[in-house]
Order: structure tokens, then sequence, then C-alpha cells
């Protein structure tokens, strides 16, 4: 390269953290193919490559939405109260493993597990004590539920109409992502094809009846979480997306009625500019495929709108405080690349769920960021950054190669049948573990600078008296509601699901009668059943 | 001639994440044993029961939850109560310390934190595993 010097260089792979190498140095050479308003342009104008906003955090700051969850409702209901108090302008609801799996406290493979990843929610009971004084038409509220996103959106919404609430002005998203429980979280309960058919409904009713919530978040972060490339998150989760328009379409809705209320999730990793470069990435790929492959008309189907977390895969239990200034970065990379809210993970979470104090300081460092480190007086900083652009030009790419082979399958169901999204992540996962394991990537306190006899840190500790508490309760419940007009709501519901009608509608008439979460997804199991997984390694 | 050492890496209760368990059933395969990974949401007694049946020398559980004080004291009854004392049982995931000395005092001889390299997971096995298998 032209003014490039032979000067010796460490003896190391300058490669990100995916594996894509990066040169010397870049120039103005490397961004000669991009045209500026073609590829860049304004933020706030298409393919909004710098922004879906005009004026980026000068007109608003990322919403600071601290996901959190675990034990009783009671204890989560306190959480968010301090969180609001401490200046969260949001809740993000974490649920435990038998809510997120559909099941009940008394089920056998919930043994061990109520309230201990989140909160615990039975029935309808939990969730008014979840949002006890707190007035859910003031706020909003991100729910990750997947599986049983329709029988926890349908808890939500009678909360809020026993609040007074009008349906049509909430605000708030569920995560409704089954495509990437497929691929990597795993938390499926219903096989690929009917599980679509409860998104679809959501979409449809959510069109009529709560306009402003939005119905997917289309999520990466699992998919980053379980050893993808930054590349992979962006290719499989924006095909994900692509897959729920086009069932949504399939299902009879035009497309501008529900792709402005899908939203998506990313990672936020710690190789700072590729990880900018996806988020930039994003919102171009996004913006493009709902114009031309979709024919989208509305600016609103063309904006892509996300939240991001920052990356716990990234975080380790050895010298646990190392964690603080592994988020600061990432958060940081999350704010330059545009992100509309964000989830800012605690010290201690390779441990254990977060403390309060430690959930404070995660807070603290976004707030640091926004309000000291000056990044926000200006729309996509790094636009025009030789290295940026190229890396977002190059991102984008990979990620409509990925596209072109999910398409020749047949479409991100099919792809997720034959294993193929599976099978890449577990290669990129497993190239990554022996990158760490050769030390040709460091991960400081783990493979280098390892310190021993490192004094404890305090962690939360989630006592057993969950489990027994919410079996009491569902014990209870059982004793005390009509059990007539439970046995009818989900008699109803089996009767949708077996025919073409909306589902949301008979589910909730089962919340309204304090239908059990368990008993909801049993009835759609006995009607649909249950997806297994080939275990490949 | 000694066989080679066989493992069974099983992901019990609810929790899908499976990356550590999918990569360290990869590393161990790759070292020269033999690997039986079981798929998502075991119980205790489907986890012994393949033990039995593949006639394990080791167990790794992953379990990420907060779950583990439910079922290593399970798993470890059932081996037991099968006569299966001698398989090595180890863990792997998100353990609080303090949880740490109660395991290993009911017998789950390796536990296993996050980010711990994969080759000190294979020196361990090879260390502790029972004595009629090749070391690899």
């Amino acid at each position: 390269m032209k003014g490039v010097t032979e000067a010796s260089e460490r003896d190391v792979e300058f490669t990100t953290i995916s594996g894509r190498p990066v040169n010397r140095l870049y120039t103005a050479d490397d961004i000669a193919d991009l045209a500026y308003t073609r590829d860049i342009n304004h933020p706030g104008t298409f393919p909004y490559t710098r922004g879906i906003h005009p004026t980026g955090y000068r007109g608003k700051l990322w919403t600071m939405r601290q996901f959190a969850g675990f034990g009783t409702p009671e204890e989560t209901n306190e959480r968010y109260k301090t969180l609001l108090r401490a200046g969260g302008t949001g809740l993000s609801v974490a649920f435990d493993l038998p809510t997120l799996m559909g099941r009940d406290p008394d089920h056998e493979l919930s043994l061990g597990e109520v309230g201990k990843c989140g909160v615990s929610i039975v029935s309808l009971a939990d969730m008014e004590r979840l949002f006890d004084g707190i007035t859910l038409a003031d706020i909003t509220t991100s729910m990750t539920i997947n599986s049983p996103a329709s029988m926890i959106f349908a808890m939500y919404l009678v909360v809020a109409e026993k609040q007074g609430a009008d349906w049509t002005r909430l605000s708030g998203t569920i995560q409704n992502d089954i495509l990437k429980e497929f691929i990597a979280q795993k938390e499926y309960i219903y096989p690929p094809r009917e599980s679509m058919r409860l998104i679809t409904d959501v979409f449809a009713f959510c069109s009529k009846e709560v306009p402003r919530w939005n119905t997917v978040s289309v999520s990466g972060y699992h998919i980053r979480e379980a050893g993808s490339t930054a590349l992979q998150e962006l290719a499989f989760t924006l095909r994900d997306g692509i897959e729920y328009v086009q069932y949504g379409i399939d299902a009879g809705l035009d497309v501008d009625d529900f792709a402005p209320r899908l939203s998506f999730f990313f990672n936020s990793h710690s190789d700072f500019f590729e990880e900018i470069a996806k988020f930039r990435a994003a919102r171009k790929v996004w913006a493009e495929v709902m114009r031309d492959r979709f024919r989208a008309k509305q600016e609103r189907s063309w904006k892509l709108r996300f939240h991001t977390q920052t990356a716990g895969v990234s975080l380790t239990a050895q010298q646990p405080y190392n964690n603080v200034v592994r988020t600061a970065l990432q958060a940081l990379a999350a704010v330059l690349g545009g992100t509309n809210s964000l989830h800012t993970n605690s010290l201690d979470e390779a441990l254990a769920l977060p403390t309060a104090e430690a959930a404070t300081l995660a807070l603290r460092t976004q707030q640091i960021i926004a309000h000291e480190s000056g990044v926000v007086n200006t729309v996509d900083p790094l636009g025009g950054s030789y290295f940026v652009e190229r890396l977002t030009a190059d991102m984008e790419r990979g990620a409509r190669d990925y596209f072109a082979i999910i398409d020749r399958m047949g479409g991100m169901v099919e792809a997720i049948e034959a294993g193929f999204p599976q099978k890449e992540i577990a290669e990129a996962s497993y190239r990554f573990q022996q990158a760490v394991e050769q030390r040709d990537k460091v991960i400081v306190g783990v493979n280098d600078f390892v310190q021993q006899d490192e004094p404890p840190v305090p962690i939360l500790y989630i006592d057993e008296t969950t489990g027994e508490k919410q079996l009491a309760r569902l014990e209870a419940l059982r004793r005390t509601r009509d059990t007539g007009r439970v046995e009818r709501a989900l008699d109803a519901l089996r009767e949708t699901a077996r025919g073409q009608g909306n589902t949301m509608y008979p589910l909730l008439e089962c919340v309204r009668a304090y239908a059990t979460v368990g008993e909801m997804c049993d009835a759609l199991r006995e009607v649909w059943g249950e997806y297994e997984e080939v275990a490949l390694i | 001639m000694m066989r080679k050492i066989r493992v069974v890496i099983a992901k019990p209760g609810l929790d899908g994440h499976d990356r550590g368990a999918k990569v360290i059933a990869r590393a161990l395969r790759d070292a020269g044993m033999e690997v039986i990974y079981t798929g998502l949401r075991q119980t205790p007694e489907q986890i012994v029961s393949a033990a039995l049946q593949e006639d394990a020398d080791v167990i790794g559980l992953s379990i990420l939850s907060g779950a583990h004080m439910h079922i290593c004291p399970k798993v470890m009854e059932l081996l037991k109560a099968k006569g299966l004392d001698d398989v090595l049982v180890v863990v792997g995931g998100i353990i609080p310390d303090v949880d740490i000395p109660k395991l290993q005092e009911i017998g789950v001889k390796g536990i296993f934190l996050p980010g711990t390299p994969m080759q000190q997971i294979i020196d361990f096995v090879n260390a502790n595993v029972r004595d009629r298998v090749e070391r690899v």
C-alpha cells in the first residue's frame, strides 16, 4: 500500500474477534466504491446507515432499559421501583425458566428453577403483583418471552385493562422471536410452523388492538451468545426478520400494517469497531430489504430500531471487576452505533444474577456515557471513517451472501430444519474457543494476566423459598378460582388452535379466568405437539 | 487393550444455553475421548440411565440456571443407587462460590466456572478418571 512502510509489527494476528483480518491502515482508496447518498447518507435519510433520526441523541437519548427479574413477583417489583427511582426510563422483565418454557412450578422439570433466572409468573395474579404500584400507561415495558409470548402479553393487557389503561396507548415490546430460539437459545415449545402462527396472530391482533406495541424483537443477542461471529449475528437476525415479514404477508397482512412494529435486539461484543459497523450495516440492509424486497411504502417500515445488550458471554468469573470496563466499552460501541435502547450487564453476572449495587453501577455506566463523555453531541461521529465505512460495507455484503444461501434453502424455517444456522454457530464458537486456548485471542484475567487468590465479590443468592411460595400460591389459586370458567376458556383455546382463528382472543379469556401459563401452554401442546431438536456436537 | 475414556455430557433442567456443553463435548472428543451428548432438558434419571447404558467413566453436567443444588444431589444419589459410585462427575456453569464446597461434599469432583480453559478440564478428567481406561 502506498505510503505504508514495511516497518516491523508485533507477531500477532490482526483480526477482529470474529476472525476478520484488519489492515494496518485504511485510506480513501478503501471506500472508493462507496457513494455517499446511496450507501451512507445523512441520518434520518434512506438507507439510514448513519441513524434513523436526523438529530440522533441530540433529539432523544437512548432508553436506558435494564433487564431485571428474580424470585417472586414482589421481589422483582421492588427492584423495578429501585431502577425507576435511579433514573431508569423503561422496564425490562426477565422471566424464570419455568415461565419461559411454559411450565408451572409443580412440573418435574421446574425442580430448582423457580425464580432463579428471572421472576416466576404463574397466572394473572402474579402479573398484578409484578406491576403493583406501576402505571402501565406511563411506562414502556419490554418482556423477554418467546414461546409463551402470547400468554404473557395477554396477561400484561389484562393488568392494563384492570388499571383502566387504553390498549391503543400502551407501548412496549414482547421479544416473541421464536426463530432465534430454534437457532440459538433453545427455549422452544411447539414445532416451527405452529410457532410462526402464534406470531402472525400477534401481528394481526396488535395492528387492530394495540397499535403502538412492538410485536417482535428480532434478536441477534442470543445468536451471538451462542458463539456466532458478528457477521452471523447480523445475517441470521435480519434473515429471521425477513422470515417474519414474509409469514405476515403470507397470512394476508399488509406489510406496512405490521412491519413498523418489528424491532431488533443486538449484542454489543468486545470488538469495538466491528460492532459499530454491524449496527450501521443492520440499518442499511433492513431499509433496502423492506423497500426493495417487500415493497413497503411507509418510511416507518424501512427504519430499523434496535435495543442492545452488552455481551454476557464476554464476562469472566475471574477478576470480575474487569467486567465493568468490558461493559463500558461495549456500551460505548452500541451508542456510537446508534442504539435506540440499551442494557448494560453487571460485573457479577458470570457468577450469579446481579446484586442491586452491581445493577446500579451498570446503569451508571450508561449515564456516564450519556452525560459526561460528549459522544452524544453529534450524530454518528464515526461516519466517514475509512475503516468504519469499509467494515460497514463488508458486513452488508457478508449478510447478503448468507441471505442468498438461506433463500436457496427455501427460507429460515427450512434452514433451521436443516440445522444450517445451528451448525454455522457451533463451528464459529469452537473456532473462537480454540483461539482462546492457543492464546491467539487474549482474555485478560483468563488466559493472560491471571491472578491467584482473588477476593470474592458479593453476589445475589436466590433463596429456595421462592419455589415453595409459588407452589403454595398455585395450589391456593386452583382451589379458589372458577374451575368451570378456566376449563371453558382452555377448551375455546384448543378449538381455535385446531382451526384458523386468532389465538390472542381465547388466550385473553384464559388469562381473565386465571388459567396458568402451564395450562395455556399445555392446551396448545395437546393440539400442536412439541418440537425436539436433534442433538449434534 | 484398555478402551478410551467415555464421557456423557448432559444439559439438565430447563436451560437451553448449550454453547459451553457443545464446546467442551467437542474439545474432549478432539482430545481422544468418546463423547456422548444427551441434548437438552434431561432429568437426573435420564442422565444416570444414559451413563449406565453408555458405560460412562465421566458425567459432565452443564448448568447455568442456578438449579445445580437441586440437580446435582439427585444425580449423585441415583448414581450411588445404581452402583455407579466410581463415575467421575464434573459440573460446568455459573456456580456461586458458596455452593462449591457443598457440591464437593456430595462427591462432585470438578467444578468449572466460565472462562476455564478446555485443556484444564481435559487434564482434570485424565487425572481423576477411574483406572480401567486409557488416558489421553
